[in-house]
């Protein structure tokens, strides 16, 4: 037999090789193959000292305490009644029409986002605002998420933050939706609810309300995705920040 | 385990919450493993556990239920994290140190401090943190999938989405990679 290659050898180690017993007869007679064979058995094996930590008793039930808020609220709006998709659906052309108008009074105008690649300069510039808006909104919950106090937090700065972000956000979903980015609208979705839910709590939060706003926020992972989604927001707009 | 999967998920899909919390017992120690694998940092790995149960959940529908339910998670979870460790590596460009408690290199070698390896463990421990970092996404995963979590090529393929003699190099590149980067080590070994 001529000398198995590195391949063949990775392939023997893990049994998946198709000449087996060709393979070991070469090996116990050709010391150099004998040699890169154990080189790959002392580096394969050392890996497998690499240990993960131990998840201890009831873990499944953790994963499930932290999933399952998520999980509700969803089911929640996939079981609303038709006439109920309606009228949210009734509201939301109202509310397009009024922003519509109110912003040809006002300015400054944001215009739709699309998600896809191919951008001209004017859309890079508006993706340029997305990743932003993803950052603040990141930057605004992480804060939150880390606020510790003694007695009530004042989080009305907060709250006037998350207001401003609201305004933004929804132009960004309403434009992910309309260029056919699920993902990126599924993302700001769950992000304005949980804006809604910081503009809508008392300005003064108890230790245990704080408590609470973190776990949720914990429990929904949105801070996670936002990551994610502000890079991969990144990754698009570098091109056009290189020079041609 | 495959025929209880297809009996949940097929529950499930019909919006029995119950059977959907039965695939998180399941799955959540496996999908930890290979998260933890992936991305070398426990927080990191329960935030991909999550984030892989919730998109799972929001795609059930979509998931053919004649395919196996591990496999369809298994590869949800690798694309978290490689998002995850893609998002993480542009953060960390200026914060590269990393919390020795979360360091799976460091785990192996305190929980193995025999006299030999506290006299290598300094410069494996580099050498391997080394190595694993320079494997492309496409080769830590198959890597990961092949040498830990103990699957055929055909299913790393299946899990990665691509064919399998992509999946076969992959291993074949991350294994080259890694012994070559320990080689010094390897031959005070032998």
């Amino acid at each position: 037999m001529t000398h198995p290659s590195e391949e063949d050898l990775i392939l023997h180690y893990y049994s998946e090789g198709a000449d087996a017993i060709l393979v070991e007869h070469h090996l116990a007679e050709c010391a150099s193959c004998q040699s890169l064979y154990k080189s790959l058995e002392v580096t394969l094996a050392g890996m497998d000292t690499l240990t993960v930590p131990e998840r201890g008793l009831g873990y499944e039930a953790r994963v499930w305490a932290r999933l399952e808020p998520a999980l509700a609220r969803r089911r929640f709006w996939l079981g609303l009644p038709m006439w109920r998709w309606e009228a949210a659906g009734a509201a939301f052309a109202v509310m397009l029409v009024l922003a519509f108008f109110a912003g040809r009074t006002s300015a400054p105008v944001v215009r739709p986002v699309p998600m896809a690649s191919n951008f001209s300069s004017e859309e890079r510039a508006l993706l340029t605002a997305v990743g932003n808006h993803l950052e603040r909104s990141q930057m605004m919950l992480t804060e939150l998420a880390n606020a510790s106090a003694a007695g009530p937090l004042d989080i009305s700065f907060e709250q006037e933050r998350a207001t401003n972000l609201l305004g933004e956000n929804r132009l960004f979903r309403q434009s992910a939706t309309g260029a056919g980015d699920a993902l990126v609208a599924d993302v700001l979705d769950e992000l304005e609810r949980v804006l809604l839910e910081i503009e809508h709590a008392p300005s003064k939060l108890s230790p245990a309300e704080l408590d609470e706003l973190r776990l949720r926020l914990r429990a929904e992972g949105i801070l996670f995705k936002l990551r994610v989604l502000s890079s991969n927001v990144r990754n698009e707009e570098e091109p056009a920040r290189k020079p041609l | 385990m495959e025929q209880a999967d297809r009996a949940f998920v097929a529950k499930a899909r019909a919006g029995d919450a119950d059977a959907f919390r039965a695939l998180v017992d399941l799955h959540s120690r496996g999908l930890f493993r290979l998260a933890f694998r992936m991305t070398g940092s426990e927080p990191d790995a329960e935030d991909v556990v999550q984030e892989s149960f919730l998109r799972a959940y929001r795609q059930l529908g979509k998931f053919d239920e004649r395919a196996s339910f591990g496999t369809w998670l298994y590869r949800i979870a690798v694309n978290c994290a490689l998002d995850l460790v893609r998002a993480r590596k542009r953060r960390s460009e200026q914060q590269q140190t990393e919390d020795s408690r979360e360091d799976p290199v460091n785990t192996a070698i305190s929980s193995h401090p025999g006299p030999d390896r506290l006299a290598l463990s300094g410069e494996l421990r580099e050498r391997v943190a080394e190595a694993m970092n320079d494997l492309s996404a496409a080769e830590r995963s198959a890597f990961v999938l092949r040498h830990f979590e103990g699957m055929r090529m055909e299913e790393v393929s299946r899990v990665l989405g691509c064919q399998p003699g992509a999946a076969k190099h992959s291993v074949f590149r991350a294994v080259q990679k890694l012994r070559r980067a320990l080689e010094p080590l390897v031959s005070t070994a032998k």
